[in-house]
């Protein structure tokens, strides 16, 4: 590692830095707002460098990282997904007891933990950044303290250190047969018939186990629920896109630099997983009742139609994931915006009789929720249906068609819960008004911002369709 | 560009609508009005500018067209164009728009910005339906005029609303994405063969592929398009959703939605898979056979009046499905006239069945009788509608039968004799129900107020309509003439085995003058 290599790692360099400056500057003066401007700061600088160092990628720093087109295009939407977290996550703490302080630094430690992965084209930063990102989530699932929240924070730590040692495992094996952590030295190796292919399954295996249990995909999606309740909204937002989708972005170079598609077993697998995944998450959000959980198993499901076109082949793969990652971060993010804001101090805003006549109270809310669901339901005007039309693309131009049946059915009995939320606030019971908690100006902004962009790409989705494949498609 | 204004305006109409609706419900009511209103006089202005060239065949297929790059990279285009039959299309559209923002205009008291928003995006969507070329726009539209009636249903309808919204949604969508999915396979097949990716129809006509998986392609366009229609087995959604829609609603869903299943088997089913479609024609007539004596046979079982009309829809449909699938000119210009004509008959019949509820807060048949003693007016219009409905001569309904049947005989003459029994079963249940409602002892005694100025106009004008195509159809099949002389083309093994029915001269000599 040589000097010059500092400057494309700066956008890392900045998301590190940030909690230091902010625990220095919190032991001078202890303020939320101080840690929330500075948070807000460091995450603006770190987008600010990618456009700096975008003509320096792509570049291999250490054996370990590999700084390219497609790692700056999830970086960039992660940062500006932790912007939006850190935004909403201001109004639903300011509030309430406890230091809020502390928790802008766990926020930035783990959009940390999931810009390395990322950028890792390699076991060791494939690990460490997923360990940073699961030790500050244990923390930042249970930081409410309160009976579901830490029930959350403990399930997940201890699934997520279950997973962590089977994926351990599974590298281990992996290293064991092959002889190298490099992913794109792996593949070639795994395939050349020198290897003991039953330890390579079994540790193929094991590592999808660990990947399945971070993107909640079934089976592996048993804490999805539970953590999405438990969790304050602003951190399930968090879980929902940031998390998962760093995840999926690094399952993506894996795949691609392993040659996924020449391993049978691999691909049988994730086939599985993917129907698996559509079912369970449409057929379980049935059930439920309270919101928070509904769209948790509809984020199973998204997941589910998410790697059918991970499963495809072709020049559409790639960009069919990244634009549906696009959307389904705006979706989601929004969708939890919506409920955090309606958060009170005591609970979160999670039952559907919270959204009962939405509607009367707070048309545009109430708007901008809708919007979301529909999105999530693929509906016309909202990036959601793009996305969608382009993973069934994918899909059909590699003739998958099973899945894209699966995904076709999955998408109708999805229709029955996102439209059970809109009923439910439109319906006309009149409302004996609660006092709803007021709606900050900051909240307000970043939803309609959220809803504005929704549309934008579900109408001409053209000029980020364009981003994606240019800066994408040299480096996979 | 008259194009894009044509679907735009009910957008932006419909926008204004709930904006303004804060000050006063005056405003969404007017300005909706206004809004469908220009919409009319657009097509119209259409129509009279291009009256002599939608007959002669000239080499231009398209009256006004309109193509605007959109996602280039996937070869999406924002491609809009109007022939004679689209034109048809769009003025039903919009002239049943005015007649629903007309018949709601007591009707809806809560919310009405809103209600209006939603009324005027399904028109805007509908009518984007109708104009689009591009298969990508289409499915967009396609999609995009169900949201606005889902919550038109769910919001205003009646007692069993959110279960009938569902419903409708669930078939409609699922139907959908099997379209969707159609299309891409197309997609792919046309750029595998061809080397170009795109979503242009012009382009995708005359794709070439396996007869197996045209058949498999051309199956999820056609059901998509016969959920619509509805055909039968697809058809159990129509009358919960009929019944339980506000007016307005059912207006747009019988006059219009259903309308949009059966231009997408005229405009692009049956040119995209010619002789798949053929092949198929069989069992699609059948269906449709089976839609006309089924639905009429529910029909007659019904003591809901609003959900008796819903069932006579499943019946008329048949017809329109007959014809298009027969094939030759004399029945696709009958099934032209049958879409128009039943639009608005059935449209003003749910009108009719509105203004009734909204009068004596019930739709049970068993509860009506001895109307026309109050309300001559009502009885009036109710039984010249349904004398139009069961194709009384000198009606609109009765030229689009008829055309439908004297061409269906020419290609399958049993399956036209079974369906003639149709006509029958309409007859009975048209009488019966206008006995129930309107004749017969008064049951019981609210006063009911008869037709006011604006009901009775609203009224008065679809009958005059429903008069003038009985009378005079010529225009209408001038108009569709080259739209089904194209299309008879592309279908021609249908009817080679057959007796030659084409006219020498397409248009005039097979009007029933």
């Amino acid at each position: 590692m040589i000097l010059s290599d500092l400057a494309p790692l700066m956008p890392f360099i900045i998301i590190a830095a940030s909690p230091v400056i902010i625990m220095l500057a919190l032991s001078f003066c202890r303020s939320c707002v101080l840690a929330y401007v500075l948070t807000l700061c460091g995450i603006v600088a770190s987008l600010i460098s990618l456009f700096v160092i975008s003509p320096l990628v792509p570049r291999r720093i250490t054996p370990i990282l590999l700084v390219d087109g497609y790692a700056l295009c999830f970086l960039g939407l992660i940062l500006a997904a932790s912007f939006v977290t850190a935004v909403l996550s201001y109004d639903y703490f300011k509030d309430r007891k406890g230091n809020p302080e502390e928790y802008y630094i766990l926020l930035l430690l783990a959009v940390l933990g999931s810009s390395v992965l990322v950028a890792s084209s390699h076991f060791a930063s494939f690990f460490l950044g997923l360990e940073v990102l699961s030790v500050s989530l244990y923390a930042l699932i249970g930081y409410t303290r309160n009976e579901l929240s830490i029930e959350a924070g403990v399930k997940y730590l201890v699934l997520a250190a279950t997973s962590a040692a089977f994926l351990l495992f599974g590298i281990a094996l992996l290293y064991g047969e092959a002889g190298t952590m490099d992913f794109s030295l792996l593949g070639p190796r795994l395939l050349s018939g020198s290897v003991n292919s039953f330890v390579v399954v079994t540790g193929l295996a094991m590592v999808v186990v660990g990947i399945g249990f971070k993107l909640a995909v079934a089976p592996f999606h048993m804490w999805t629920a539970d953590v999405y309740e438990g969790a304050p909204a602003p951190v399930t937002a968090f879980v929902a896109t940031v998390s998962k989708g760093a995840m999926f972005a690094l399952l993506l170079r894996y795949s691609v630099k392993v040659e996924m598609h020449a391993q049978s077993s691999l691909f049988a697998a994730f086939a599985v997983i993917a129907i698996l995944s559509m079912f369970t998450g449409n057929l379980l959000a049935l059930l439920q009742d309270n919101v928070k959980r509904i769209l948790a198993y509809s984020s199973i499901a998204h997941l589910g139609y998410l790697l059918v076109a991970f499963l495809s082949s072709g020049p559409m793969r790639v960009t069919a994931v990244t634009f549906y990652l696009v959307a389904y971060f705006i979706t989601t993010l929004g969708a939890f915006g919506v409920v955090t804001v309606l958060s009170g101090k005591e609970r979160d805003a999670d039952a559907m009789d919270d959204y009962r006549g939405l509607a009367k109270h707070r048309p545009w809310l109430a708007g901008i929720f809708s919007a979301m669901l529909f999105s999530l339901a693929g509906i016309p005007l909202t990036a959601g249906f793009i996305g969608k039309f382009y993973i069934i693309a994918a899909g059909i131009g590699s003739a998958l068609w099973l899945l894209v049946i699966t995904l076709v059915i999955n998408s109708a009995i999805g229709l029955f819960y996102y439209l059970r939320i809109i009923v439910a606030m439109y319906s006309c019971t009149a409302g004996e008004a609660e006092a709803l908690p007021s709606l900050s100006l900051r909240g307000g902004l970043m939803l309609a911002f959220l809803t504005v962009l929704l549309i934008w790409l579900g109408i001409y989705p053209g000029p980020l369709l364009q981003t994606i494949s240019f800066m994408t498609g040299g480096s996979l | 560009m008259i194009l894009i204004l044509l679907i735009l305006i009910p957008f932006a109409g419909g926008l204004l609508s709930w904006l303004l609706s804060r000050w006063s419900d005056k405003w969404p009511r007017w300005l909706s009005l206004v809004a469908v209103g220009l919409d009319l006089a657009l097509a119209f202005s259409l129509w009279i500018g291009h009256r002599s060239s939608l007959y002669f065949i000239g080499k231009e297929t398209w009256i006004a067209e309109v193509k605007i790059k959109w996602i280039p990279g996937l070869g999406i285009g924002f491609h809009l164009a109007m022939d004679g039959l689209s034109l048809l299309m769009v003025m039903l559209t919009a002239f049943l728009g005015i007649m629903s923002v007309a018949a709601s205009w007591t009707e809806i008291r809560e919310r009405v910005g809103f209600f209006h928003f939603n009324l005027m995006w399904s028109l805007a969507g509908i009518v984007g339906v109708f104009l689009s070329l591009d298969l990508f726009l289409f499915y967009f539209f396609w999609e995009l005029m169900l949201v606005p009636m889902y919550f038109l249903i769910a919001l205003w309808g009646h007692e069993r609303r959110i279960y009938a919204a569902v419903k409708f949604f669930i078939f409609t969508q699922l139907s959908g994405l099997l379209m969707l999915a159609s299309i891409l396979g197309l997609y792919f097949a046309h750029g595998q063969s061809t080397g170009t990716f795109t979503f242009d129809y012009e382009q995708l006509l005359g794709t070439t592929m396996s007869s197996t998986k045209a058949l498999f392609l051309m199956l999820g366009f056609v059901i998509a398009f016969l959920v619509k229609l509805p055909a039968v087995p697809f058809h159990t959604w129509l009358p919960d959703a009929h019944t339980e829609a506000p007016t307005a609603g059912s207006v747009i869903l019988a006059g219009l939605l259903l309308k949009t299943g059966a231009y997408g088997l005229l405009r692009f089913a049956v040119p995209l898979f010619p002789g798949t479609a053929s092949d198929f024609s069989n069992i699609a007539m059948v269906l449709g056979v089976a839609g006309i004596l089924y639905g009429a046979m529910l029909a007659f079982a019904q003591r809901d009046f609003k959900r008796l009309v819903a069932y006579t829809s499943v019946s008329h449909m048949g017809f329109v499905l007959l014809g298009i699938f027969a094939g030759n000119a004399l029945a696709l210009q009958g099934a032209v006239i049958q879409i128009i004509c039943h639009g608005v008959s059935t449209g003003a019949l749910f009108i009719i069945v509105g203004a009734l509820q909204e009068r004596i807060h019930s739709r049970d048949l068993e509860k009506m009788g001895g109307l026309w003693t109050v309300a001559p007016r009502i009885g009036g219009a109710g039984l010249f509608f349904a004398l139009a409905s069961l194709g009384l001569p000198g009606l609109g309904n009765f030229v689009g039968e008829f055309l439908v049947l004297a061409g269906a005989y020419a290609v399958n003459p049993g399956l036209t004799v079974v369906a003639t029994v149709g006509l029958v079963a309409a007859t009975l249940y048209s009488l019966w129900m206008v006995q129930g409602a309107f004749f017969g002892p008064r049951k019981e005694g609210p006063k009911v107020p008869d037709f006011g100025a604006r009901e009775m106009s609203v009224v008065l004008l679809m009958m005059a309509v429903i008069v003038w195509i009985g009378i005079y159809p010529r225009p209408i099949i001038k108009a569709a003439t080259r739209t089904v002389n194209t299309l008879r083309q592309t279908v021609g093994p249908v009817q080679s085995n057959k007796k030659a029915t084409q006219p020498s001269s397409p248009g005039g000599n097979y009007d029933p003058q």
